[in-house]
Order: C-alpha cells, then structure tokens, then sequence
C-alpha cells in the first residue's frame, strides 16, 4: 500500500493461486501486475479464513479483481461469498488448457496482458470438453 | 475497557475517523482508549489495505471509509 490510501480508486487484485498449472499461470500474472502498480495485491486465502481485515479492505476497495486459474472460480466464488462482486479472469477463458499449460513466461505474459488490457479472452476452453473445470477431459 | 485503534498515515479522513470514533465512544458511555497506527507495517499486519480504518478489541470493523456516528455506535458495540 502506499503512504496513504485514502484516495478515491482503490483496487485490489486476487489470485487463487491453486495448484494446477493454470492457478500457477493466474498467480506469477497477477504478481507481475502487482508488481508494476496495476493494483494492489492481496491475499484471497486471508479472506477465505475470515481475517477481517482483507474483508474489510475488500469491501472498501472501488474495484476487486480475481484471477481464476480455472471455471471453478474459486477466487471468485470467496468475494462473492463475502458480498462483493469482482471483475472476473478466468485463464482456461484465455485459451489455455487445465493441465496442459505450463507456466512459463509467455503464457503469463498472455494472461498479464488481457487482465491489463480488459479483455476477457476466448471461451474456448471453458466451453471444451470435460469435467467443467477446464481440463478438457484430462483430469 | 474497549481498545478502539485508528488505522492511518494521519490524512484528513485518518483524524474524521478518530473523531467520530471517540464521539460514538462518549455517547455510548463505555469506558476506552483509541490508540492510532501510523506504522505501514503495523497496518499491514491487519491485513488491511486502505485506510483509514477502525479496529476494535482486535477486530477490523471497517475500511476505506468513515461510517456515520450511529455506524460506529454498532460497530463498538457489535
């Protein structure tokens, strides 16, 4: 945080950070746009554990932003449950594939790119094949 | 005895907080001690990210804002 956030246009940005490749991709993409000043990064398990704080903060902020690896959404899913609607990413709505993307430097430049960007990616693989959770049948 | 912290660098908004906070303190009649965090570090570790914000006995209660006077009557209370 800066020396004083309490200017107008708070921003806060999560990742869910899972385990597979694509929460990995949506984790290293997100501390590159926390890094350059996109927004403030927080942390998404804080808020699942109920700290007040990061709820709190959550609540205050003009605009949460959640990087799901995935259409589980679990990043997602945990603002919602706290009352606050966030401006979704989903990777696997990217054009990536749940367990057929490493993350390496040009997937997360990809994903760095559309969030900062706005874009909210192809439908592709979240509409493939599959469990829903964007493996394309490969879990 | 309520511990009342007013999270905050010291900005305007920062001093309104801690304003409103003792009013709703005196008007309710309980017997306190706000404290101010200045320190980012001692912020951070509320795991709050905009100030300024409100604490009490532990609990961060709001941020990013100052509530009305009755607000932080139920949060003290709450």
């Amino acid at each position: 945080m800066g020396d004083c956030a309490c200017n107008s246009g708070t921003k806060i940005i999560y990742s869910c950070s899972g385990a597979a490749d694509v929460g990995e991709i949506a984790d290293r993409a997100v501390r590159a746009l926390k890094r350059e000043g996109f927004a403030q990064g927080s942390c998404v398990a804080a808020l699942g554990a109920g700290l007040s704080g990061y709820i709190e903060s959550a609540k205050g902020a003009d605009v949460n932003i959640t990087v799901d690896g995935c259409p589980v959404g679990c990043a997602r899913k945990i603002l919602e449950n706290l009352g606050v609607t966030p401006v979704s990413y989903t990777v696997t709505e990217m054009g990536f594939i749940k367990g057929s993307s490493p993350a390496n430097p040009e997937a997360i430049e990809t994903v760095y790119r559309n969030i900062k960007e706005g874009k909210t990616g192809e439908q592709k693989s979240a509409a493939g094949p599959g469990c829903g959770c964007g493996c394309s049948g490969n879990c | 005895m309520y511990k009342i912290e007013v999270l905050g660098t010291g900005c305007a908004k920062c001093n309104k907080l801690e304003e409103t906070a003792r009013k709703a303190a005196d008007e309710l009649g309980i017997e306190y001690e706000v404290i101010k965090v200045k320190d980012i570090n001692d912020i951070m570790n509320y795991g709050v990210m905009i100030t300024p914000a409100l604490v009490v006995n532990g609990i961060v209660k709001v941020a990013g804002k100052v509530p009305a006077i009755e607000e932080v009557k139920k949060m003290i209370n709450g």
